[in-house]
């Protein structure tokens, strides 16, 4: 099965320059091959902070679009890695390596299978 | 070998060996995370090279040293970096692979003991056991348990860090804690054939495979360990499959055993059962699992309902009543005992045993008692205990098996006025 791993931080945290972001930081340059030599990988891509970012909807065939989110004082969503693994603790314990897991959190959210019906809410 | 054929070889091999291979690396390499973590890097080793160089004469001791090298390789390279190689060195030296069958079956047996350890909770127990030494994914064991993915996940998670955190040894108990420790494991097994056979809610095809995944582990213990209570777990939980089909009709209401086709009953499981029961008698060490085998291998050889040997029945459970009082066990008894002794006998032996008060709030006091006033032509106070019965239930078939009885008794009352 395919995980989704989203990595949230706080971006004065991580790029505060303490030593144990920095290092954390260093780390994260070399993961993708981390998980490419356990076989792990399927695709990763950081993400910059979210002042660089759009946010837009499309009502009654019309878009409009604002910038931002701007940084808040909360955690953001500063990274995506989809995984490949055996079950939902294998994908658990393959992010728990994650070099950000020591300075954020990161959500584990199995990838929909689109041959399984739709939840019932 | 044609890539498909290797990939069919890789899934049988995993299947097979995954378990014994993940045993064995848990106590080389101490811990779960980094022997989980090894067999993933085995198996990819496996996938790489075994079709170019063919399979491997062993395929155990093959993913066993991959995953061992390629962890060890891991460690000195982090140790190179933190500068601490000569500790690490030393410690990867010290590591000895299985040699002798012996050597394997006490690792499946050290996984076995450890996901049933005591200390871990009920729930904990289970899902560990299913997903470790059952080979089951998580989503396995939630759809199976009606439960979501992440709540079993958390169990999972949270029990293996209370063996580390605790140092739960990775071992196989000695001779004074074996029983203790064995009692344990068999009562995980036993718990999950129950939650496979009792419930008739939810998908019923995963509900059998929980049933048949406790015969496996149940088998792999008989295997692992000469022990007369694991015999008797095994014959307990065959005897109970081998009647499966017959206790549920095409409605999926519940067929009592008196009224079960019994020329549908697996004789091969039966028989399978009566030979392990056998060979637990003749150890001399009678256990509760025995003795509750012993008594559903009478009703499985009772070629009618009439036929049932109700003496030795209830002698059996005078034995269980000995072996493991218990409420239940008497209850269980007294039923015997209206069959063997008629209602009324039945009928006293219950109440004693319900004016203890611990069987209040439990249905089947009150059907079984309900059932006796019945026999006895007392329908007003057979319906107040099927009433009780039914408003102690939620599972589905058996309230529709208490609602039938009501229905039944109201019919008579009208034919009788």
């Amino acid at each position: 099965m395919r995980y989704a791993c989203l990595i949230y931080y706080h971006p004065q945290t991580l790029f505060g320059g303490s030593p144990q972001a920095n290092a954390a930081l260093a780390e994260c340059a070399g993961y993708d091959e981390v998980l490419k030599a356990s076989g792990h990988f399927v695709a990763a891509e950081a993400l910059v902070l979210p002042e660089e970012a759009m946010t837009l909807q499309v009502r009654d065939g019309k878009m409009s679009a604002v910038d931002g989110p701007f940084m808040e004082t909360k955690e953001m969503l500063g990274g995506i890695i989809v995984i490949e693994a055996r079950d939902l603790n294998e994908a658990v314990r393959v992010a728990s390596g994650h070099p950000l897991a020591t300075i954020g959190h990161i959500e584990v959210r199995p990838v929909v299978d689109f041959s399984q019906p739709r939840p019932v809410l | 070998m044609s890539v498909a054929g290797t990939h069919a070889c890789l899934e049988t091999v995993y299947r097979t060996e995954a378990r014994r291979v993940l045993a064995t690396l848990i106590r080389l390499l101490g811990g779960f995370d980094a022997a989980e973590e090894a067999l993933h890097e085995a198996f990819a080793a496996a996938a790489e090279q075994w079709p170019r160089q063919g399979l491997p004469a062993n395929p155990y001791s093959w993913l066993v040293s991959a995953g061992r090298f390629r962890t060890i390789d891991c460690w000195r390279r982090e140790a190179r970096l933190a500068g601490t190689l000569p500790e690490l060195l030393a410690l990867s030296e010290q590591i000895a692979e299985p040699i002798t069958p012996e050597d394997i079956a006490d690792d499946e047996l050290r996984l076995i003991f450890v996901c049933c350890h005591a200390a871990l909770a009920p729930d904990a127990r289970i899902a560990l056991t299913l997903r470790e030494v059952g080979g089951l994914t998580t989503e396995e064991i939630a759809r199976a348990y009606l439960t979501p993915a992440p709540t079993i996940a958390q169990r999972i998670v949270r029990a293996k860090a209370k063996i580390r955190d605790e140092a739960i040894p990775y071992e196989v108990p000695d001779r004074n804690q074996l029983p203790a420790r064995l009692e344990s494991a068999l009562q995980v097994i036993y718990l999950i054939f129950n939650e496979g056979y009792a419930a008739t809610q939810g998908p019923s095809l995963t509900r059998a495979d929980l049933c048949a995944e406790a015969i496996r582990l149940g088998r792999l213990v008989v295997d692992l360990l000469d022990q007369p209570e694991a015999h008797g777990l095994l014959a307990l939980m065959l005897l109970h499959e081998a009647r499966r089909a017959t206790r549920v009709d095409a409605n999926g209401d519940l067929v009592l055993l008196e009224d079960q086709d019994r020329s549908l009953w697996d004789r091969g499981l039966i028989g399978e059962a009566n030979g392990l029961i056998g060979r637990a008698l003749a150890s001399r060490q009678v256990g509760p699992y025995i003795l509750q085998a012993a008594i559903a291998s009478i009703h499985a050889e009772a070629a009618r309902t009439a036929d049932t040997d109700w003496t030795q029945i209830v002698a059996l459970y005078d034995v269980l009543g000995r072996v493991a009082a218990s409420p239940v066990v008497t209850l269980n008894r007294a039923a015997a005992l209206g069959m063997r002794d008629g209602p009324q006998a039945g009928l006293t032996a219950i109440e004693d045993v319900m004016a203890q008060g611990s069987l209040d709030g439990y249905h089947l006091a009150h059907a079984a008692r309900a059932d006796m006033l019945r026999r006895l032509g007392l329908a007003e106070a057979a319906r107040a205990s099927y009433q009780r019965a039914l408003d102690l239930t939620r599972q589905p078939a058996e309230r529709r098996f208490l609602e039938t009885r009501l229905d039944q008794l109201a019919e008579h009352r009208t034919l009788r006025d």
